[in-house]
């Protein structure tokens, strides 16, 4: 296992060095967390067509993130994003709002 | 520091002699290369092929092995049992990963891993290397504690119907045979076990089917837990609906099966049914479960959260129902493919020489119906909490529905729609 904790730390230091690679944000962050949504909204917010859940894929990034504020105050009403919006931070909400008005 | 061709040629050099995580997007720099081998294609393994390829602008070969020639969905199914939905709704093809996505697809079973070397042995006779490996083998019951179920005679008529398929048609048929008046019993094993509210639903949409059909039948739950697992309340007062019809028994757990008989022998009672269904305790499938990966209670693997990379074993990724599950977290098919997409941003950043993502996220939504229209949800959010290595429930998040409706049976269909298409398509 040494060998392999070495290893790793050389690839690190290949690529970024290990500073960098902690101090660094993940560029994916967005996509990764945008992902979580895609079950019920389709990949990258495209949904299916017909199939009744909301397309995400292209909403306006204020507009996206008023409405997920607003599921999360209880603002609006809802089935079930009032409990999903809760398990974000303001600053995910932000990232996927505007992961997903980026997607055209 | 060493310089890329210093770098280079130490990592040739170890290569050489140990097989090192990662080296192909090492050696490569921060694009991440390699060849990732997925076994299972059900909805982690069909869900961990798709994004790799999509994450990685198809820079990274993916090969799913998969045993069935279709996917076969298990969420949905119950609805086929109680006679609401055919096979054909839950069934769907593996053309999208292979067309769209340029995933290599062959039907075969793995048999054997070799870790250290990286390779894989197929039932077929081939042999298959990886730079990284992804099992989402799903379950593999343990019928060692159902005696009685020893038999594939006593499988063909005590069914467990808990991967979808044949064992769905068969269900369906020994409920239209059954005689006005019959009893259905099922038998609901100790948590944690695939898909928590889906023996609950099963009992409902049953109860549904008789009360059309064949009012003057009985279901019986039988249940190993001491209470209902999950959306207790809402299953109760669904309960309530079918009084007459349903009859739900907790801490009643299972010891024997009389298969010839149709008979469930509990501890200290024997249950006579006309359709007995059984869904045994279960494990992590053979392939994860018997390749030397570290398990818990000798059942599920352990995984490391950040990655779903085994604990013990480089380069070998586990997803779905054949891990541990973290707190509170379901075995489900929408937990799968969250497992799936977490594990695919880790693997392309290991592939590039970087660590994994620190702060992942997954969720769950499971929806079940209580009849052919009303549905009743669980939801649940899951962040990665740094000092306790593991993803724990957002407290104040997530729930379960006010109460059954038809528009989340709406939703629910929506759900399958989409998450199918996020797999598949």
């Amino acid at each position: 296992m040494k060998v392999l904790h070495w290893f790793a730390g050389i690839c690190l230091l290949g690529t970024l060095g290990v500073a960098q690679a902690e101090a660094r944000p993940d560029p994916d962050l967005a996509r990764n967390l945008a992902a979580t949504c895609a079950n019920c909204h389709g990949t990258n917010g495209r949904a299916v067509q017909g199939a009744g859940n909301e397309e995400l894929a292209g909403v306006p990034k204020d507009k996206l993130l008023q409405k997920l504020r607003d599921f999360r105050s209880g603002a609006k009403p809802a089935t079930i994003m009032h409990q999903i919006s809760k398990g974000y931070t303001e600053a995910q909400l932000e990232l996927v709002a505007a992961y997903f008005a980026a997607q055209k | 520091m060493l310089n890329r061709r210093d770098f280079l040629k130490t990592a040739g050099l170890a290569a050489g002699t140990l097989a090192l995580p990662g080296l192909t997007g090492c050696a490569m720099g921060s694009r991440p290369r390699g060849h990732v081998v997925v076994v299972g294609g059900g909805y982690g393994g069909a869900t961990v092929a798709k994004y790799l390829r999509m994450w990685s602008d198809m820079g990274v070969d993916v090969t799913l092995v998969e045993r069935n020639p279709q996917f076969i969905s298990c969420p949905i199914s119950n609805l086929v049992i109680g006679g609401d939905k055919t096979m054909a709704d839950i069934t769907m093809g593996y053309d999208g990963l292979r067309n769209t996505w340029g995933v290599k697809l062959l039907q075969d079973t793995v048999v054997g891993l070799d870790a250290g070397a990286r390779k894989l042995t197929l039932a077929s006779g081939g042999v298959l290397g990886y730079d990284r490996l992804v099992l989402s083998p799903g379950i593999e019951f343990m019928f060692d504690q159902t005696p009685g179920l020893e038999t594939e005679d006593a499988r063909r008529t005590v069914l467990h119907a808990w991967k979808a398929g044949e064992q769905t048609v068969a269900l369906r048929k020994q409920l239209e045979d059954m005689k006005d008046g019959g009893v259905y019993a099922l038998a609901i094993p100790k948590a944690p076990y695939r898909c928590p509210p889906g023996p609950y639903e099963r009992a409902c949409l049953v109860a549904n089917y008789f009360k059309k059909a064949k009012p003057k039948s009985k279901v019986l739950v039988l249940d190993a837990n001491e209470e209902i697992t999950s959306k207790k309340a809402l299953f109760t007062k669904a309960f309530e609906k079918y009084a007459g019809i349903l009859e739900y028994r907790s801490n009643s757990e299972l010891r024997e099966v009389d298969a010839a008989g149709r008979t469930a022998i509990l501890e200290f009672d024997k249950v006579k049914a006309d359709v007995l269904n059984v869904v045994p305790p279960q494990r992590a499938g053979d392939i994860a479960a018997r390749s030397g990966l570290k398990l818990i209670n000798n059942r599920w693997v352990d995984i490391d959260w950040l990655s779903y990379e085994s604990v013990n074993t480089p380069g070998v990724h586990v997803l779905g129902d054949a891990i541990f599950p973290a707190p509170t977290m379901p075995k489900s098919g929408h937990m799968a493919n969250q497992h799936a997409k977490v594990a695919a941003a880790a693997i392309l950043r290991l592939l590039a020489g970087e660590a994994p993502n620190p702060t992942p996220v997954v969720m769950n939504t499971c929806y079940s119906f209580v009849d052919s229209k009303n549905v009743i949800h669980v939801a649940s959010v899951h962040q990665y909490d740094a000092a306790k290595k593991v993803v724990l429930p957002v407290p104040g998040a997530g729930g379960v529905s006010m109460a059954a409706n038809e528009l989340e049976g709406k939703f629910a269909l929506a759900w399958a729609k989409n998450i199918w298409a996020d797999m598949l398509v």
